[in-house]
């Protein structure tokens, strides 16, 4: 294989890996800010205990979260020589800014976050804990204002020609705000909110069907399902939002996402269906005229077919972008069904004697993890084949240096060293989920860490 | 081209690059150095303790790794993809003991098995003691230069080239000096037996490093004129390589006398006037061309446009002083003596 393919599988399989992490660790870092906020407000304990459980887990999810996050940043260097010079004058204010502010803000208060519960008051603890919540936020925007610039390039001129070509800056605002950057920030920030969310209530809706921590878990699985509810229905308005973006800023990715080689008027909106990149045509079932619909509310407004551009612009896995998208919209729907019937049935507590739909929250963890995963991979292969839209082509976008040997070695590292990286974090997970919040054997509030205590001096932990 | 106080935005992010790394070196370089050192201890009580020593900040240390690239990545962008891609397999390599340093950090006490332990252990020290010759590796070929083509591409052999005598000394160097200064981070973190056995240590890591470190300095003197030119041009300069000396030359003194919170500042203070050091030689030179001189990376040709690099001077004047501020608060948070807690590793 040549050095293109492998590199964009590698950066593909390390930047797919470490997306499951962030997004946790921000979700999950607003419900401990909201439980450890309840807990100062309300002094009980119920919400002190789910705070700290909820924290252990977090900080799982936020190591992985930096070392993986080092990878992304080496592979711009190593893999992709070329893109850096190319784009490194215009991702440089935005990289700065995301170290300064987002990263030091995080990594600073962290340790008092994790490690400062007995040396600190209560107050300042939360501080901290919001310190961290706020600094995962802004990591994620400066690498979606990043990543939107890819997308939607605005701000810059191209200063030289060939290979000393590259992007300056001229208008930093006009670059963080570029076309697509606020619509695809919300968007990633609640596809986040969501992934801790429903995290939290898949382990709580496991506790309560093993009869175990009863009150804590009915308490914060009350607390996750308004958060489910209202960012679901919240990621409606993004997820429209965006798609209308790229019916503007990028006709040729939306052409992809709904499989349509035609210029069409009225465009049909498709439901599931399979593309024939062969035959350029789409077999499934479709709304008629509905993408017109909801992009100009207008049943005949006319949709760009993929045949109006030449065939070495436009994306070639036409099939994956349509599935991805189709996959991601499909489980955005289905979260705001859950979240919906959730809080219906949350009424007289009926929920908790449902058995069947606390098992289908269990399970239901992974599916804003598989919805992320699709629209990233929709918003990149919808790119294609352009790694800075329209100016730098991916295949020219390489480092010259390297060879295909080299990649090929460093892939099969990263497979084999993220395979235990994930057994260890499902691992960590699955332990820390079983020790649960606190001990119940001995749960009396004089003596709440007794176990623990023995267990440290037995050198169990 | 724009100037503050008389200095151009590219000497200005040269300066602000170079501080980066020295704070990152400080703080990664004592958390190796405490890892390098791990199976020293024999005990699992020690191992445990020295971890957590380390415990509330390694991660929070990396972090400085990631705005250190980002700041070399924002400022120099053709720098970074120069340097970055032509070493790939050290960098490669880096990332994998990174990963499995963090592992096992987090694996080693989760069960009980003595294996189990051990296992993690040996995992955790050969780890960071890679992950600080690594970085002395890549320092020894910034200062010795690689085979830089014409359009700043890499045009040499590949990895064994990096293995060059040079960069290995300037790799034990770094790896000793880490070792050093992790040994007195850990005194001043410990109490007791492992206390006293940390004593013995230490000395033996600075008699390591005074001998690695004379060693790279005749060498640089006798077979690197580009770097020692400055020197001879400048006489005023050899103030650097001097205050060097006398700061390396405190460290035992100190040692000796059980002051070793002054200690530790020396060998942070080491650290940052090699880091000067290494600024001194190169500039305004980033990386050498072992190919053609013409073909070597100035500052200049690998800097961003004056306007980027404005507005991230704004952000560090802005964002510095925060920055320091909440680091200033966390260790103040976690300071004296570890005492093992529920929340401990």
């Amino acid at each position: 294989m040549d050095v293109e393919i492998l590199a964009r599988i590698q950066f593909a399989f390390t930047v797919a890996f470490h997306y499951i992490y962030p997004p946790l660790s921000i979700g999950l870092g607003l419900l401990m800010v909201i439980f450890e906020a309840s807990y100062i407000r309300t002094k009980d304990d119920t919400y002190h205990k789910l705070a700290k459980f909820w924290t252990k887990i977090f900080a799982l999810t936020f190591g992985i979260g930096v070392v993986t996050g080092i990878v992304m940043e080496f592979e711009f260097g190593t893999n992709w020589a070329t893109y850096s010079r190319y784009v490194g004058d215009v991702f440089g204010s935005a990289l700065a800014a995301e170290g300064i502010f987002a990263f030091a803000l995080e990594s600073g208060f962290l340790g008092v976050l994790l490690f400062g519960w007995n040396r600190v008051k209560p107050w300042v603890h939360l501080v901290a804990t919001i310190g961290v919540f706020l600094g995962s936020m802004f990591s994620a925007v400066w690498i979606v204002v990043a990543n939107s610039w890819q997308q939607t390039p605005a701000g810059y001129h191209i200063v030289g020609e060939g290979m000393e070509a590259r992007a300056e800056i001229t208008d930093f605002w006009a670059m963080v705000f570029n076309p697509s950057s606020v619509d695809r920030l919300t968007h990633v920030w609640l596809g986040a909110f969501l992934s801790g969310a429903f995290l939290v209530l898949s382990v709580h809706a496991y506790y309560l069907l093993r009869n175990r921590y009863v009150e804590l878990s009915k308490t914060a699985f009350r607390i996750a399902l308004i958060v489910a509810l209202v960012f679901s229905l919240g990621q409606l308005l993004t997820g429209h939002h965006s798609a209308d973006g790229v019916s503007v800023n990028q006709p040729a990715k939306l052409a992809a996402m709904e499989g349509h080689y035609e210029n069409e008027s009225p465009a049909d909106l498709y439901l599931f269906g399979w593309v024939d990149q062969g035959e350029e045509t789409v077999h499934g079932l479709g709304i008629p005229g509905g993408l017109s619909f909801l992009l100009a509310q207008d049943f005949d407004h006319p949709v760009k077919g993929l045949r109006d551009f030449a065939k070495e612009d436009r994306p070639t896995q036409v099939n994956a972008i349509f599935q991805f998208y189709h996959i991601m919209v499909f489980i955005g729907t289905l979260l705001i069904l859950l979240s919906v019937v959730g809080i219906f049935m949350l009424k007289k507590e009926r929920i908790f004697k449902m058995r069947w739909l606390l098992w289908i929250f269990v399970f239901a963890a992974i599916l804003p993890q598989i919805a992320n995963q699709a629209g990233w991979f929709t918003a990149e292969m919808g790119r294609q084949p352009w790694v800075v839209y329209g100016l730098l082509r991916t295949s020219d976008a390489l480092s010259v240096a390297v060879s295909a040997n080299q990649v090929l070695f460093s892939l099969i590292m990263f497979f084999l060293i993220y395979l235990l990286l994930f057994l260890l974090f499902v691992y960590l997970l699955n332990k820390k989920i079983k020790n649960g919040p606190y001990s119940e054997d001995d749960s009396d509030d004089d003596r709440p860490h007794t176990r623990e205590i023995t267990e440290v001096l037995t050198g169990k932990y | 081209m724009e100037t503050i106080l008389g200095i151009d935005y590219p000497t200005l992010w040269f300066l602000v690059v170079g501080g980066l790394f020295s704070g990152y070196a400080i703080l990664d370089g004592f958390d190796f150095g405490a890892g390098a050192w791990h199976l020293f201890f024999n005990k699992e009580e020690n191992r445990r303790i020295a971890l957590n020593a380390v415990g509330p900040v390694w991660d929070g240390n990396e972090v400085w790794l990631v705005i250190g690239g980002g700041a070399l990545f924002a400022g120099f962008p053709v720098m970074y993809a120069s340097l970055f891609s032509a070493m790939y397999t050290p960098f490669m390599l880096f990332l994998l003991f990174i990963i499995l340093r963090a592992i096992s950090i987090e694996f080693r006490g989760k069960e009980p098995m003595k294996w189990w332990k051990k296992t993690w252990d040996i995992c955790y020290s050969i780890s960071s003691i890679m992950l600080a010759f690594l970085l002395g590796v890549v320092m020894g070929n910034i200062l010795g230069g690689i085979a830089l083509g014409p359009d700043h591409n890499y045009v040499g052999s590949g990895f064994f080239e990096f293995l060059n005598p040079y960069a290995l000394m300037t790799g034990f160097t770094t790896l000793f000096l880490f070792m050093s200064h992790g040994a007195i981070y850990l005194l001043l973190k410990t109490e007791g037996k492992l206390y006293e056995k940390l004593k013995l240590l230490l000395k033996k890591g600075m008699i390591f490093f005074m001998v690695s470190f004379g060693i790279t300095s005749l060498y640089t003197l006798l077979y690197y004129p580009h770097l020692s030119d400055d020197f001879s041009h400048n006489p005023g300069l050899f103030v650097v390589p001097l205050a060097t000396f006398l700061s390396i030359a405190n460290v035992p003194r100190l040692a000796s006398k059980g002051k070793y919170r002054m200690a530790f500042v020396f060998t942070s203070l080491t650290i940052s006037l090699m880091m000067v050091l290494v600024a001194v030689e190169l500039y305004p030179t980033l990386l050498f061309s072992t190919v053609d001189e013409a073909y070597s990376l100035d500052i200049y040709k690998a800097a961003a446009s004056d306007k980027s690099l404005g507005i991230m001077l704004l952000f560090v004047a802005i964002g510095g002083p925060l920055v320091l501020g909440y680091t200033v608060f966390v260790y103040r948070t976690f300071r004296g003596k570890v005492k093992l807690d529920e929340h401990s590793y």
